[in-house]
């Protein structure tokens, strides 16, 4: 069998095989197929009938046309270095048979030479064989590790387009929380400035009927004595005419002293008015010099008023006791106003619980409920107390009494609020709030207040 | 008649002299003042076959008025003293309870002295 068809048919099958399944060459695998059955055919034929020159030229011509082929398609490039190894041998093969054929004498006389040529075109085409093979590996090689690399880096868009999916779920999850937290946090500060308000309106509630209880007695005074010297007025125009000169003076001077009456109650309402206006009046925010013994006095005694009006068999006596060198301290007059009535209220509560508990259990000494209010000067400050001999705060419930929400109060009668507000407020003021009690004997809270800039003489 | 009256007000015995001033000087009423229950019921006490009518104030420090109005309904049952409750809060609540502890009037804050006298004198009439 000739080397050339061998040649041919293993060309023909390795153009055939090497091709990937995508590679446009792919259509013709059915003729390529074709192609090698026909030349091993040949090859069977040229093993029949030896050394038939026909047969040669045919074998020429395959082994050439093969090599054409991978020449002129471009989808065959690929090839081009096992077609260079093949096409010394092809080419000096077929000269040599062209040779043999024009001028057969020549031919041998040159035979040797051309044997030596074709062992070299052999030589050549196994060393190119070999190299193609070993270029081809390594092409593979890196194919491999490319496609290994592709894989990964697929693997690797895959994933982080997955995560940039889950970033963007995760973002738009933390978006949204974000807004709820923000509309949440809303909400509560809206419930806060309620819940204040709230506060501020259940301790002036607290006070309402004590205060209307407490203008509609000195209006009746201011009435009813008015009404009476009326009637002196009368009765005096009547001594007079009479004559009478000793019971008119008699007169006169009771109507005087009605009229003092009359002025004092008066005062006395306009006070009250007064005090409640200032506390419903919305905080300005603003310090102002504030005389704070006033300001104690008379929330202590809107409380006390308050108090007494809301519970009929309320009874407390109240001292005070203010150091008159305190001027004016800056401060919200407000606020502090509420810190006051808070403490107070507290305190009159306090000692009103005491006397209820006193009254329901045989006890042979007297309970004198007593509420003390007192200021101090100290270094730079002014200390403002609320004490009280009542019910005392007990040792577990001492450090929850600033707790927002915190009561001792039976369900409705407390918001909670009043010491965590007072507490807060203090704090704005930079100043501090302390208690200091025994339980079943007192309480005292203790505010402190810096002067601040102002303590005018 | 002597009355008795119970008001921690303290201008409240001006105001009952002066507004009787005529009754007290012609001897027809003759008055006694207590600032707080527990002064009137001393008071009952040391005068108690004097007192024929007892005027009193709801609202008190200490004991309160009705309490009061329990405690001589209770103590002076032979004879009855008359007891008018005067409130500044003329609610239901005061009125019932006031009625319920045999109060025999309730008049309410600013007094009408005017018809106070006249129910007085129904009282000592009848």
């Amino acid at each position: 069998m000739s080397g050339e068809l061998i040649l041919a048919f293993f060309l023909v099958r390795y153009f055939r095989q090497s091709q990937p399944d995508s590679s446009p060459f792919k259509k013709w695998d059915k003729q390529l197929l074709q192609t090698m059955y026909v030349i091993a055919a040949l090859g069977v034929l040229d093993l029949v009938v030896f050394k038939n020159s026909v047969l040669n030229w045919v074998a020429h011509f395959f082994l050439l046309g093969a090599i054409g082929i991978a020449y002129v398609l471009p989808e065959l490039r690929f090839f081009r270095n096992t077609v260079i190894a093949v096409l010394p041998f092809a080419i000096v093969s077929f000269l040599t048979d062209v040779v043999g054929l024009i001028h057969t004498p020549f031919f041998q006389k040159i035979e040797d030479y051309f044997e030596i040529i074709q062992i070299c075109t052999v030589a050549w085409m196994i060393a190119m064989l070999i190299g193609v093979n070993k270029q081809r590996k390594a092409l593979e090689k890196e194919r491999q590790k490319r496609e290994i690399e592709e894989e990964q880096n697929r693997f690797i868009a895959a994933r982080r387009a997955e995560l940039e999916t889950m970033v963007a779920a995760r973002t738009s999850e933390l978006l949204t929380q974000k807004e709820e937290l923000e509309h949440a946090l809303m909400e509560l500060r809206e419930t806060q400035v309620q819940l204040i308000q709230k506060e501020k309106m259940a301790s002036l509630g607290e006070l309402t009927a004590g205060i209307a209880h407490e203008i509609q007695n000195p209006l009746n005074f201011v009435n009813n004595f008015s009404e009476v010297n009326k009637e002196l007025l009368d009765e005096m125009e009547h001594e007079v005419d009479k004559g009478n000169m000793a019971e008119v003076k008699e007169i006169m001077k009771d109507i005087k002293e009605n009229e003092i009456k009359i002025s004092q109650h008066g005062k006395r309402a306009d006070a009250i008015v007064k005090g409640m206006l200032q506390h419903s009046r919305l905080s300005s925010g603003k310090k102002e010099p504030t005389d704070i013994n006033a300001l104690a006095d008379e929330y202590l005694r809107l409380s006390y008023h308050g108090l007494r009006a809301k519970d009929k068999s309320f009874n407390a006596t109240f001292k005070t006791d203010f150091d008159e060198s305190i001027k004016e301290i800056e401060v919200i007059p407000q606020d502090i106003g509420r810190v006051l009535l808070n403490l107070i209220n507290n305190a009159f509560y306090s000692v009103n619980e005491k006397k209820k508990a006193w009254s329901q259990t045989p006890n042979t000494d007297r309970y004198d409920p007593i509420v003390y209010v007192a200021t101090k000067r100290l270094d730079g400050k002014v200390q403002i107390c609320v004490k009280d001999n009542g019910m005392g705060i007990p040792q577990k419930v001492l450090d929850k009494i600033y707790q927002p929400f915190f009561t001792t109060k039976p369900a409705g009668q407390g918001t909670g609020l009043g010491l965590s507000l007072s507490y807060e407020i203090l704090k704005a003021h930079g100043g501090e709030l302390r208690v200091e009690t025994r339980e079943g004997e007192f309480a005292q809270f203790i505010m402190e207040l810096p002067f601040a800039s102002v303590d005018k003489v | 008649m002597k009355i008795l009256v119970v008001d921690d007000e303290q201008d409240m015995q001006t105001l009952f002299q002066q507004r009787f001033r005529k009754e007290i000087k012609e001897g027809l009423a003759n008055f006694a003042f207590a600032n707080s229950g527990e002064a009137a019921l001393q008071y009952l006490q040391q005068h108690h076959h004097e007192a024929v009518l007892i005027l009193s104030d709801i609202n008190m420090p200490g004991m309160s008025g009705l309490e009061l109005l329990q405690h001589i309904k209770q103590k002076y049952a032979t004879p009855p003293p008359v007891v008018m409750m005067i409130t500044a809060y003329g609610d239901s609540e005061n009125y019932n309870t006031a009625m319920q502890l045999g109060a025999d009037d309730f008049l309410t804050k600013p007094i009408d002295f005017q018809l106070l006298k006249e129910k007085l004198k129904i009282k000592v009439n009848g």
